[in-house]
């Protein structure tokens, strides 16, 4: 039975107001996680253990000048942030984190919108995201965010090549771009990280490279660039580049833990769904703080030339194999 | 030693093994790091035992002051009122805390030993105005004392005027 359009919508407002909620205490996480990493605390005077350092942080960009660029274009300026935070709370939207339950008489799905080419959607959202750097820098009229722009454009374009490539290996397993389908495949024979390590590898890095994280956030590099396509923003705008960056995160890893580490089974206790996709979803941004905490920064051009001569060698090799042994066995 | 395979991921162990050691942060308000004996803090005007301020109000201080932070303003001893041994007692005393360095000058320059730099640190105002401290202000001790370290640490002699009075 098909679930009908109203509860959709009451899920997806509740789901976006759960992932900015998320995306609030990601901000808390990383900055306790990656304090206790550097041997000191994180925040822990708002509230007990720095709890309410993100309604702290809230109410400090949202108090501020909301400044704008005498030069700056005034449409583009504003609509870029938006672009950004849009395309990554959208991409949610196809993750599932459940398995669809029957409350009272109706339907309700674990996903938001069961798209048949679920897969194609989230990078097609994400490809959109990044205009939202482009304009955001180009819009601003200033050299750093210009050349921030660019750096960042150049950086995602290349690994988003090699993301789609390595989830190739995941299709040809699972037999289709429905993600709810290559959850239940995952269910029902092996969980695609144990065939597919080399796509889960080049999966991470791709991921970490999407969301200009550490080791390959040059792009907002505050030594390199002052800020990158985010100099000439201040207050809740900044704010929201912010957000989108933190909320692409959270989908990136949430993708990871569909196509990879089978979405929200566990084995037999699979009631509990939404729950182990949380905790996988966990897992995987502790992950993201723990190589920001390790590693140095890449210099530009060693990341573009990693992006294009190794990573996408490897990802085309492991989907070619793949397609090999998926005819052949 | 040129790099070997593997030593990007030691790193990684190393940051967590990081997590499940205790942080070396001092917490501040709760726990106040003790300072040296001769730690050159808040100024601290002096009295003789009788009562009497040392200050005589020759402005050597104020002289040899670097950032020109003292003032001075000096005025007769009358009979009936008698403030310092001497001739003179200062009437203004001044000291801008938003300017002073905390070099210690004006304390080797008093020949009275009368001015010297105590141990106390905690002195933000909220308004730049409050930071102007006037002669009661200096005389007086200060309400909150911060810990000092034991002095039989460390060996430094301990200056005539802050044994005898």
């Amino acid at each position: 039975m098909r679930e009908p359009w109203w509860i959709s919508l009451i899920k997806s407002a509740v789901i976006v107001n759960l992932v900015m909620v998320a995306f609030a205490y990601t901000t808390w996480l990383e900055r306790k996680l990656l304090g206790r990493m550097q041997n000191r605390y994180g925040p822990n005077r708002a509230g007990p253990y720095g709890l309410l350092q993100p309604f702290a942080d809230l109410i400090k960009l949202v108090r501020k000048e909301s400044f704008f660029p005498v030069a700056a274009h005034d449409s583009l300026y504003i609509t870029a942030p938006i672009i950004s935070m849009f395309t990554a709370l959208a991409a949610f939207a196809v993750i599932p984190f459940g398995q669809g339950w029957e409350i009272w008489k109706w339907h309700v799905d674990g996903v938001i919108a069961n798209v048949s080419i679920g897969l194609i959607l989230i990078f097609a959202l994400g490809s959109v995201g990044v205009y939202g750097a482009i304009i955001g820098g180009w819009a601003s009229e200033s050299k750093y965010s210009l050349l921030g722009s660019m750096r960042t454009c150049a950086q995602l374009v290349s690994y988003e090549v090699s993301l789609a490539l390595s989830v190739l290996g995941v299709v040809l397993m699972g037999q289709s771009l429905n993600l709810i389908e290559i959850v239940d495949k995952q269910d029902a024979t092996l969980w695609f990280v144990v065939p597919q390590f080399v796509g889960l590898l080049v999966f991470l890095i791709g991921m970490i490279a999407e969301t200009s994280r550490p080791p390959f956030d040059l792009p907002e590099a505050d030594t390199e660039l002052v800020a990158g396509y985010h100099t000439e923003y201040g207050g809740m705008r900044w704010g929201l580049f912010q957000t989108a960056e933190y909320v692409n995160m959270i989908t990136l890893s949430g993708l990871a833990v569909t196509l990879f580490f089978g979405g929200w089974h566990f084995f037999w206790l699979d009631y509990l769904g939404p729950l182990w996709f949380v905790l996988k979803v966990f897992l995987f941004v502790s992950f993201f703080i723990w190589i920001r905490a390790s590693v140095p920064r890449l210099r530009y051009d060693q990341l573009m030339r990693f992006g294009w001569k190794v990573l996408l060698p490897v990802a085309t090799i492991n989907a070619v194999v793949t397609a090999l042994l998926v005819v052949w066995i | 030693m040129s790099p070997q395979p593997f030593d990007g991921f030691k790193g990684f162990a190393v940051t967590f093994r990081q997590l499940f050691k205790k942080p070396v942060t001092q917490q501040y308000p709760e726990y106040k790091r003790p300072v040296y004996p001769r730690f050159r803090g808040r100024h601290q005007l002096h009295r003789h035992s009788n009562g009497l301020e040392k200050c005589v109000g020759c402005s050597l201080c104020a002289a040899a002051c670097p950032a020109d932070c003292i003032r001075v303003v000096a005025d007769e001893n009358t009979s009936d009122n008698r403030v310092s041994p001497g001739e003179r007692y200062a009437r203004i005393y001044e000291i801008n805390m938003s300017r002073c360095i905390f070099c210690g000058y004006c304390e080797l320059a008093c020949p009275f030993d009368a001015i010297t730099l105590g141990n106390d640190y905690e002195i933000s105002e909220y308004s730049r105005d409050d930071l102007i401290y006037t002669k009661d202000m200096l005389l007086a001790e200060p309400i909150k004392k911060v810990p000092v370290a034991d002095r039989d640490l460390y060996d430094t002699p301990i200056p005539y005027y802050k044994e005898h009075s």
